[in-house]
This record gives structure tokens, C-alpha cells and sequence, in this order.
């Protein structure tokens, strides 16, 4: 009898696929996006001012590298990213830790937040002109607003997660509790943590434009806004491409860094 | 005058479940363990079996009655007891061998004396090679060695047990019951190990407790005169094993009968 070959089961519950399988099917979606935008541009199915060209976005990253604004807007807004990120991280790390290790904090602290972290953070645009200016500080008011609230509840929780079973052995050790909280619930809870720093700055990546929405002259998230004004849709796009390239960016460095840190932390068997 | 290790009198254990309703896990629960002695708390599940352990280790708040260690009341845990927990406590991010010497962070050891300490302790539990090992990389069983070597490290006067060997397979168990017997032996360290299997209880103790179901109560005292050395093949094998098990689980089927499981 002959054996019959078989193409792999794809859609089983729960089943891994082929490695040339799973990321075959993963570069075709890309590859048919792209392909539906060549088809629609090109046969002249939608007006050039709704979607440009691949080419002329293209065209427009090859202007906007050799003139030298690409530069100056990634490397203004990275800046602002950064440091909107690490004041909003600086300050929900340490209250995080408090809020998940002392219901006291926890009570203090949470419906406070709960409360600001529905609020809209493009709402607070006007008000942070009003208060802070129009400079770079207002940029990174907003970025914070737009994390912190969330970044704090995060941190809380990753301390949470920590095994009460651990902080129970660790005080049969012998040990005061600022010490198990320091040699025990924040070890544990570190790539918990790290893993939340990934995320949130996804999260600051995504508040960008709203960041550089007003009383911006410099910044991807400018750049956006301007095209906006004079239908420079392949430059909307462009920029839109870029902020998701740098985030996509940013996300993995934080998780080969996870990798290479919490190799303990990885499940081996 | 000499005290019992561990002594046990008249502990009760009411949970507050809220809305004034309350729960009596533990009634009037007095026992001691004598030095050097093997003692196992025997009891169906929910009989509170692992709450009186953990009152006794100090991580639980006694609601009357006091508990002594060496005559001395317990108000909190201490290093005057080592525990080892039926889930894996071991620290992920240290190697075995950080493992222990974790626990004689408050010891007044010099760092070549800890050395000595843990390397003597995996040694004990056969975990030497292992030393450099994450928890990661190993078993089940392996865990718990660590666990125990860590819990003996800084020469508890008792060691509390609860369900060490609950988590893993049958064959892993019976190989780990032997591993402790041989650690016993050495230095027989008072033990209070929490279980709800006959065989395990009786293979390893001096003494069993039997509890009732909740609310748990003492039962029953059984003494276990099995020769030691003991070992699953020649122990389980004798008459003598065979009618304590019959014994201790008429007490216990008498409980689970009477609560329906």
C-alpha cells in the first residue's frame, strides 16, 4: 500500500505548526497587503490623495532621509519618548511597589487613579499648554499622563504575583520584611517588571502624535500633523510606518534583554 | 527540666469568612513532639491539618491556645524551626547552592563555614552535583531535596513538614520518603510532618496523630514500633505495617464517611 503524504495539520486546537509554516503565513499577509495597495494605486482605483503609491512613500522616506528631517524628527521624538517614559516609570516603580505590597498604599493610591486613567490623555492637551508652555515639557507631560496611570497599576501587579509561599519561606529565614521585600519580592518580581517597561513604552510610542499635536515645530508626530494640513498623505503614512518601525524596535530590544537577564525566569522544563 | 520540642496546647482556629460568619477550622488541639522524635499529623483533606503547621512554623495567627518550641512560645517564625512547603519555594533567579546558603543570611557563620554548611546539606540530599544548577533545571522531586537541604541548613530545632511530597508522582514519592528516612537517620532532627497518606505516615514516623474531619480534632494517637532502619521493601512487607494501615484508615474512612468526603 502506498502512504499517502499529507499536508501538516494547520488548524488543530492548540497544536504548533512548522517553523516555515507559522512565518510563511505571517510574511504572506504582509506580502498580500502590500500587493492589495500596489493594485488598488496602480490601476488608478483610488484617487492619489486618499492612498499614495508604496512608491511614492518610498520616494517621500528617500527626500525626508537626504534632506535630513528624518533624523532630526525620529531622533526629537525618541527624545521625548524617553524621558516622558522614564518620569512616568521612575515614579510608577517605586509606588507600584508600594501599592502591591501594602494594602495601605493600595487603598491610598488606587481609586485616585482609577479615576484619572479613563480621562483621555489628548484632553489634557489645552490644559498642559496652559500650565506648562509650549516646549518640550508640555511633550512630556502628556506622554506621561498617557502612561503613568497605567504603568502604576502594571507595576502593582507584577509585585502581586510574587508567591506568598516564597515571602512565607523567606521570613522562616529569619528575615525582616524590608529585607524579604528587597532581597526576595523585588528579585521575583523583576522580569515581571521589565516586561511591563516593554509595554508601557509601546503605549508612549502610540501617544506620540498626540504629544506633538500642538506647538510642535519638529517630531514624527509633527510631521503627521503638517501633512495633514496640506494632503500630504504619503508623508501621513510614511510617519506612520516609521513611529510603528521604531516601537517594533524598541519592543524587542526590551525582549532580547528580558532573554538575556531572566534566563532563570524561562520555563527549560 | 527538659521541655518537648514542640508542644502543642488547647489550639483552636476560627476564620473570619465576613458578613459576622465565622469558621471553625481547629478545635482544642493539644499534642507535643519529644526530641528526636518522628511525629506525623495525619487527617482528610480541610481538617486543618496544614493550618496547625503553619500557627507552629508562625505564619499563621492562632486564635486561642499557645504553642511552644523548646518551652518557648511561638509569636512568630523564627529560625528555631525549618519549614518546607508542599509547593516549590525555591528562590528561581539562585542556584541550588545560592538556595541554601539564602537561609543562613542571619546566621553568624563565616562565608568559609556557610561554604562547608551547604556543601555538607547537598551532599545529604545527594544534590552535590546540582549545585550550580537553577531551580529551572530540575525535577520535582529535585526541588524538594533542595528545599529540605535548605531547611536543615541552619539546624532547626524542628523541622515542619507540610505535604512535601503531595506535588509529585507516586514512584518520585517513594524514593524521596527513602531520601529522608537516610537524612533522618543521620542526625534525627524532632520532625512534625504534615500528610494525608496512611502508607506515607507510617513508613516515616514514631508517632501519628489522626485528625478528624473539620473541625479538626485529635482522634487518635497511633504508635508506630516498626524497626529502624526502615525501608518501603521490608517495612511495607511486615504484619505489623499492615495492620497499622489497616487501623489508621478505619479512623480515617470512619471521617470521611461521616462528612461525605
Amino acid at each position: 500500500m502506498k502512504m499517502k503524504r499529507r499536508a501538516p495539520p494547520l488548524l488543530e486546537l492548540r497544536r504548533p505548526i512548522p517553523q516555515t509554516w507559522y512565518w510563511g503565513a505571517g510574511l504572506s499577509f504582509i506580502g498580500a497587503f502590500l500587493l492589495a495597495w500596489v493594485l488598488l494605486t496602480s490601476l488608478g482605483l483610488v484617487p492619489r490623495i486618499f492612498l499614495p503609491s508604496p512608491l511614492a512613500v518610498a520616494n517621500e522616506l528617500v527626500r525626508q532621509a537626504q534632506s535630513g528631517i528624518l533624523w532630526q524628527d525620529a531622533s526629537i521624538s525618541l527624545y521625548r519618548i524617553f524621558v516622558g517614559w522614564l518620569l512616568s516609570t521612575l515614579l510608577a516603580v517605586p509606588i507600584g511597589i508600594l501599592m502591591g505590597n501594602f494594602h495601605f498604599f493600595e487603598g491610598l493610591f488606587e481609586p485616585f487613579i482609577d479615576l484619572v486613567r479613563y480621562m483621555p490623555a489628548v484632553a489634557f492637551v489645552p490644559l498642559t499648554i496652559l500650565w506648562l508652555g509650549v516646549g518640550d515639557t508640555q511633550k512630556f507631560a502628556i506622554l506621561f499622563i498617557g502612561t503613568f496611570f497605567q504603568e502604576v497599576l502594571l507595576i502593582m501587579d507584577n509585585v502581586k504575583t510574587v508567591p506568598r509561599e516564597l515571602i512565607q519561606i523567606s521570613s522562616t529565614f529569619g528575615l525582616s520584611k524590608w529585607e524579604i521585600l528587597r532581597h526576595v519580592i523585588l528579585r521575583a518580581a523583576l522580569p515581571g517588571i521589565w516586561d511591563t517597561f516593554r509595554i508601557t513604552l509601546g503605549w508612549a510610542w502610540t501617544y506620540l502624535v498626540v504629544a506633538e499635536l500642538v506647538a510642535a515645530s519638529v517630531g514624527l508626530g509633527y510631521r503627521i500633523m503638517r501633512a495633514q494640513r496640506f494632503l500630504e498623505t504619503e508623508t501621513i503614512i510614511l510617519g506612520i510606518l516609521i513611529i510603528g518601525a521604531m516601537g517594533l524596535i524598541t519592543d524587542y530590544l526590551f525582549k532580547i534583554t528580558y532573554k538575556k537577564f531572566f534566563r532563570w525566569a524561562l520555563q527549560t522544563r | 527540666m527538659t521541655y518537648p520540642k514542640l508542644s502543642v496546647e488547647r489550639v483552636s482556629k476560627w476564620y473570619d469568612l465576613g458578613h459576622g460568619e465565622s469558621l471553625l477550622a481547629l478545635q482544642d488541639v493539644s499534642l507535643t513532639v519529644q526530641p528526636n522524635e518522628f511525629v506525623s499529623l495525619l487527617g482528610p483533606s480541610g481538617c486543618g491539618k496544614s493550618t496547625l503547621l503553619m500557627m507552629a512554623a508562625g505564619l499563621e495567627e492562632i486564635t486561642s491556645g499557645h504553642i511552644f518550641v523548646d518551652g518557648r512560645e511561638v509569636e512568630g517564625p523564627g529560625l528555631d524551626r525549618g519549614v518546607v512547603f508542599q509547593t516549590y519555594t525555591l528562590f528561581p533567579w539562585l542556584t541550588v547552592a545560592e538556595n541554601v546558603r539564602f537561609a543562613l543570611k542571619k546566621s553568624n557563620l563565616t562565608a568559609a563555614e556557610q561554604e562547608e554548611r551547604v556543601r555538607h546539606h547537598l551532599e545529604l540530599v545527594g544534590l552535590a552535583a546540582f549545585a550550580s544548577a537553577y531551580p529551572n533545571q530540575l525535577s520535582g522531586g529535585m526541588r524538594q531535596r533542595v528545599a529540605i537541604a535548605r531547611a536543615l541548613v541552619y539546624r532547626p530545632q524542628i523541622l515542619l513538614m507540610d505535604e512535601p511530597f503531595g506535588a509529585l508522582d507516586a514512584q518520585t514519592r517513594m524514593l524521596m520518603q527513602e531520601l529522608l528516612l537516610e537524612v533522618w537517620q543521620q542526625d534525627r532532627t524532632t520532625v512534625l510532618f504534615v500528610t494525608h497518606d496512611v502508607d506515607e505516615a507510617i513508613l516515616l514516623s514514631d508517632r501519628i496523630y489522626v485528625m478528624t474531619a473539620r473541625p479538626g480534632r485529635i482522634k487518635a494517637e497511633l504508635r508506630v514500633d516498626l524497626p529502624r532502619p526502615r525501608h518501603w521493601l521490608e517495612t511495607e512487607g511486615s504484619l505489623h505495617f499492615a495492620e497499622l494501615r489497616h487501623e489508621a484508615l478505619r479512623l480515617l474512612h470512619e471521617e470521611v464517611r461521616r462528612t461525605g468526603g
